[in-house]
C-alpha cells in the first residue's frame, strides 16, 4: 500500500521568516481568517456557541467571494462530520468547527474519519458539556474525544489559534499520517476575547499548506475504490493496530510542521512551551488560556525569589510524555490544571493528570509527587489569587513532603 | 462489454503493517473471487435452444449470476447462483417440446435439486 | 418530455457489471436486483453511498467488494449526507479545475428504511433542502432486517417484527407506515417516485428521470426480504407486483412537489389479503380474531388509492 504513496505536498524553497501583519481580532475570527487564507476545497459546518463566529465569518468569505470553498451549511454537526467524511474520501481538503454539544454530536463521526483514515481539521471552541446546559469554557468537550484517533492542538492565545489552525492542516495531509486534527481554542476567554493577532500574507499560508492530493478519492471513477468496508473479527483488530501506529508516528510530523512554521512566522511553535523551568522547585501543567494567567503569575513569585515554572504543552494528542517528564522530573512539587473531569477515575481526576501522572510512572520518575487541581468549569475564571494558591499549596508539598489530597479543586465554593 | 474483466482476489490475513490504511480496498470487483454458488440447494437448468433471449432472466437476477456473451444470456454463474429460483418464476416462457436437461414441460428455466458433488465452475 | 423514455434491454445488457456476484445479500433478496437495475439504467459514472445495513455489510466484506464503481459508506444515519459532501467536493474541484469541465458524474445514496424513515430522516431532509444534485434511493423492506427484523416507521400496520411480535393481546405492528414518499414529495423537489422491482421498466424509468432533473430526487423502492417477510426466495419479484396489484404499493411519480402520475393502474384491483397471504408476517392477521384488523387495513389502503388518483386528477 506505501508503494503507490505519492508525497502530500509539493514543498517549495526553505521559506524565510515572512513579516506578518497585526489585525485587532477575537480568537474565532483569527480562525476563519487562517481558513479563509487556507481557502478549503469543502467547509460543512453547523453553528453553536461559541465557535458561531467561525462559521458566520467563513460564509460571509464565501458571500463574498474571497474564497471560493464549496460551503455546506448543513443541518446538524454529525451532519457536518458526516458531509467533512464524504467530501475529503471525494479528494477534498476539508475543514469544520465546532463545540460542546456540537462535538458530542458528531461523536459517531469522529471516530469513523480517524478510522478511515481522512485528513480533516476541525477547529474547536473549547466548552462545558450539558447538563447542564453552560456555554462557557472548559473542556470537558474536547477532552471527551481524546481517544477518538485525533490529534489535538490546543491554543493559548488568539494567535496561536490561528497558528495552530493552518499548522493542523499540514500535519493532518502529511501522507505519512493522514489522521484527522482537532485545534482547540478556549470559549469566549480567546474565542471572543481580542487581542493582537498576527496574520501572514494569503500567499504565505497558500504555499506553505501547498496542494493536497489524496492517495485515493470517491471521484476517480477510472481507479474505484471501495471506502468504508467493514471488517469482521478477521480485520479490525489489524486496522485499529496500524491507525496506533500511525498516531504513534506522528511526533516527528508535528515537529517538522512546527519547524517550518516557526521559521516562517518568527513565533515559537514548541511542542510543550516550558516557562521558567530550568530551576523550578514547583510547577503547573495546564492547557490552553489559563497558561497565560499561570505565567503572569509565575512572573510574580520569581521576583518573591520561589523557583515557580509552568509547562503549557501545545500538544495533547499524541501526548507528549517524554517531554512532560523530562521538564518536571526534578520537580518538587508539581500540579496538573485540569479543566475537565474524567468522572470515575480514582477521586475523579482530570484527564491531562492522569496522562502526566502515567508518563511519569512509565518513565520511572515516580519520586515527583503530583496533584490535581480541577477547575474553571462552566466558564469560572481562574483569576490570578486563585493560580497564587496553587503554587502555595505546592511550596507546602515541598516543605513538608506531604502530598496530601490528590484532587483538589480551585475556584469552587467550598 | 460483455466478458467480465478478470477480478483480482485480493490478498487475504495480511499482518497490520500491510493491511490497507483506513480499510480502502483498491481492487474494484473483487468480492467474484468469493464462491457463493456452495449456499445453493436447488440449480436453475437453461433449454438455451427454447429460450427466446427475452433477458427478463438477466435483469431480475439479485447475483448478476447469469453471464451474458454477445448480448445473449449465456447458461449460469454456478460459481454465484445462489439458487433463489427468481429467474425460474419470472421466465415468461413456456417450451413446447420437453426441457432438454429435465425432459418436463414448463418454463425454459426449471430447477432441479443440488446433489451435492456437481462442482462449482461457471457454466456448464 | 423524459416521460418518452423507454427501456429496452437489448441495449443496456452488454453493460459492465457495477455490483458484482460474490455478495452475501441472502439468495432472493430485493435489494441487488434493484441496484442492479438502478445501475444499468444510468449511462454516467457514478458515486456510491450507502447506510449501513444488509446492503452494506453484504457488499463489502473486507478485504473483498462487490463494488465495480466509486462507494462509500460511512454510518447508518447519514448516507444521504456523505454523498453531499462528496457532490460538494466534485463541484469545487471542478470549480478549481482539479477535476476535468466535462466530466459528469451521478451521485447516488442507498439507505433501508431504517436508514430513511427512521435514523436518517432528518440528515435525508437537510441534504434535500439544500439541493445537492443526487439520487437518493430507500431500498424499502420494511423493517430493519439487518439487525434481526425489527420494526421501522415503515413497517405496515398488523406487520409481525421481532419488535412488533404479533401476540395473544396486540396482532403485530400497531401503527401505520409514515407517508415517506409523500413527505419526500412535500420538499418540493424535482422528482419523488415510487417503484418495485418487478416492473424493471418503470422502476429504470424512473431512475433515468431522476437522474436527469437539475436537483436531488428520491426513490422509494420496495424490495422484499425473504427472511423477514416469511416467503420463498423465488416469490420475491411475484410478491412486488402483488403489491402493486392490490394498491398496497401504488407505482407513481411526483414532480416538483405537486405533479402526481400514477404509473400503474391495475386493471382488477385486488382485496390487500391477497398480498398478505403469501408472506407469514401476516399469518395472524386471517385469524378470525383480527378480521376487523384486515378490514380497517384494507379501507386505509382504499382511502389512499383514491387520494392518490384525486391528487393526479388535480394536477392534470
Amino acid at each position: 500500500m506505501t508503494s503507490n504513496r505519492s508525497r502530500t505536498f509539493v514543498l517549495g524553497e526553505k521559506k524565510e521568516m515572512v513579516e506578518s501583519t497585526y489585525l485587532a481580532l477575537d480568537g474565532a475570527n483569527a480562525v476563519s481568517h487562517a481558513m479563509r487564507q487556507i481557502n478549503p476545497d469543502v467547509v460543512a459546518a453547523y453553528p453553536i456557541t461559541p465557535q458561531t463566529a467561525v462559521v458566520q465569518n467563513f460564509s460571509q468569505f464565501v458571500a463574498d467571494g474571497t474564497v471560493d470553498t464549496e460551503f455546506v451549511p448543513v443541518e446538524s454537526e454529525h451532519a457536518a462530520m458526516s458531509a467533512c467524511i464524504g467530501a475529503s474520501a471525494a479528494g477534498a481538503r476539508v475543514m469544520t468547527a465546532t463545540s460542546a454539544n456540537g462535538l458530542a454530536l458528531m461523536w459517531e463521526m469522529l471516530y469513523i474519519a480517524s478510522g478511515m483514515r481522512l485528513p480533516i481539521v476541525l477547529t474547536v471552541v473549547n466548552r462545558a458539556l450539558s447538563s447542564p446546559l453552560n456555554i462557557h469554557c472548559d473542556h470537558s468537550d474536547s477532552m471527551g474525544a481524546r481517544d477518538a484517533g485525533w490529534l489535538q492542538l490546543y491554543a493559548e492565545t488568539g494567535q496561536e489559534a490561528y497558528d495552530n489552525t493552518i499548522q493542523a492542516l499540514r500535519i493532518a495531509e502529511d501522507s505519512d499520517l493522514l489522521l484527522p486534527v482537532m485545534s482547540c481554542q478556549d470559549g469566549f476567554i480567546t474565542g471572543h476575547g481580542v487581542e493582537r493577532v498576527g496574520i501572514l500574507p494569503d500567499q504565505t499560508v497558500q504555499d506553505f499548506v501547498g496542494q493536497y492530493v489524496a492517495n485515493y478519492s470517491l471521484l476517480d471513477v477510472e481507479n474505484p475504490v471501495t471506502m468504508g468496508a467493514w471488517d469482521f473479527t478477521d480485520y479490525y483488530f489489524e486496522h485499529k493496530r496500524q491507525q496506533s501506529q500511525a498516531m504513534n508516528e506522528s511526533m516527528p510530523i508535528v515537529e517538522a510542521v512546527s519547524a517550518e512554521y516557526e521559521k516562517l512566522s518568527g513565533r515559537p511553535q514548541p511542542i510543550i512551551d516550558t516557562f521558567a523551568m530550568d530551576d523550578a522547585e514547583v510547577a503547573v501543567i495546564v492547557l490552553s488560556s489559563a497558561a497565560g494567567t499561570t505565567r503572569s503569575v509565575v512572573r510574580d513569585l520569581r521576583n518573591k525569589g520561589v523557583k515557580a515554572g509552568v509547562v503549557k504543552p501545545r500538544l495533547f494528542r499524541p501526548f507528549p510524555a517524554q517531554r512532560i517528564v523530562d521538564a518536571i522530573k526534578n520537580c518538587k512539587a508539581v500540579a496538573v490544571l485540569d479543566r475537565a473531569i474524567s468522572f470515575g477515575s480514582p477521586d475523579g481526576m482530570g484527564p491531562l493528570f492522569l496522562d502526566v501522572t502515567s508518563a511519569l510512572y512509565n518513565a520511572g520518575a515516580c519520586d515527583v509527587p503530583v496533584i490535581d487541581f480541577i477547575f474553571g468549569l462552566g466558564g469560572r475564571d481562574m483569576t490570578p489569587p486563585m493560580v497564587e494558591s496553587v503554587y502555595d499549596q505546592l511550596m507546602q508539598i515541598r516543605d513538608t513532603g506531604d502530598r496530601g489530597d490528590i484532587v483538589r479543586y480551585v475556584g469552587l465554593r467550598g | 462489454m460483455s466478458e467480465r474483466k478478470e477480478a483480482q482476489a485480493p490478498e487475504l490475513d495480511l499482518p497490520w503493517k500491510e493491511v490497507s490504511p483506513g480499510g480502502v480496498v483498491d481492487k474494484p470487483g473483487s468480492s467474484v473471487a468469493y464462491i457463493t454458488g456452495t449456499w445453493r440447494s436447488m440449480r436453475p437448468l437453461r433449454d438455451h435452444d427454447q429460450c427466446t433471449q427475452c433477458l427478463i432472466c438477466w435483469i431480475m437476477c439479485p447475483d448478476a449470476a447469469i453471464p451474458i456473451e454477445d448480448g445473449k444470456v449465456k447458461g449460469f454463474d454456478y460459481a454465484h447462483c445462489k439458487g433463489c429460483g427468481i429467474c425460474v418464476e419470472q421466465c415468461p416462457v413456456n417450451i413446447k417440446e420437453p426441457h432438454c436437461e429435465t425432459g418436463e414441460m414448463g418454463k425454459v428455466i426449471q430447477m432441479v435439486p443440488e446433489s451435492g458433488d456437481e462442482d462449482n465452475a461457471d457454466d456448464e | 418530455m423524459t416521460d418518452r423514455i423507454r427501456v429496452n434491454l437489448r441495449d443496456i445488457v452488454n453493460n459492465e457489471e457495477r455490483l458484482v456476484p460474490g455478495h452475501r445479500l441472502c439468495g432472493g433478496c430485493g435489494e441487488p436486483t434493484i441496484v442492479r437495475q438502478i445501475l444499468h439504467a444510468i449511462d454516467t459514472p457514478v458515486v456510491l453511498s450507502t447506510a449501513t445495513g444488509c446492503l452494506e455489510v453484504s457488499t463489502s466484506v473486507f478485504p473483498y467488494t462487490s463494488w465495480n464503481v466509486p462507494w462509500i459508506h460511512s454510518a447508518f444515519e447519514n448516507a444521504a449526507t456523505t454523498i453531499s459532501g462528496a457532490e460538494a467536493a466534485y463541484k469545487a474541484l471542478k470549480r478549481r479545475g482539479n477535476l476535468p469541465v466535462d466530466e459528469e458524474i451521478t451521485f447516488i445514496a442507498f439507505g433501508g428504511d431504517g436508514a430513511s424513515y427512521d435514523i436518517g430522516f432528518q440528515f435525508i431532509s437537510g441534504a434535500l433542502e439544500r439541493g445537492h444534485k443526487f439520487l437518493y434511493v430507500c431500498l424499502n423492506n420494511e423493517a430493519y432486517m439487518n439487525t434481526g427484523i425489527q420494526r421501522s416507521s415503515a413497517t405496515p400496520r398488523g406487520a409481525h417484527t421481532t419488535t412488533s411480535p404479533a401476540g395473544e393481546v396486540i396482532p403485530g405492528k400497531v401503527q401505520w407506515r409514515k407517508p415517506f414518499t409523500r413527505i419526500m414529495a412535500a420538499h418540493d423537489i424535482p422528482y419523488v417516485a415510487q417503484a418495485a422491482p418487478h416492473n424493471y421498466r418503470d422502476l429504470m424509468r424512473k431512475v433515468k428521470k431522476a437522474v436527469a432533473v437539475d436537483g436531488p430526487a428520491v426513490l422509494n423502492i420496495l424490495a422484499p426480504c425473504p427472511r423477514g417477510w416469511r416467503h420463498a426466495s423465488d416469490q420475491t419479484m411475484a410478491i412486488t407486483k402483488l403489491a402493486a396489484d392490490t394498491c398496497y404499493w401504488p407505482l407513481y411519480e411526483v414532480e416538483n412537489g405537486h405533479k402526481f402520475t400514477v404509473n400503474y393502474k391495475p386493471r382488477e384491483k385486488q382485496p390487500v389479503a391477497e398480498w398478505f397471504k403469501t408472506q407469514g408476517r401476516f399469518r395472524h392477521l386471517f385469524r378470525p380474531a383480527n378480521e376487523w384488523l384486515l378490514e380497517e387495513i384494507q379501507a386505509k389502503v382504499d382511502e389512499e388509492w383514491a387520494q392518490l388518483l384525486h391528487d393526479e386528477e388535480c394536477s392534470s
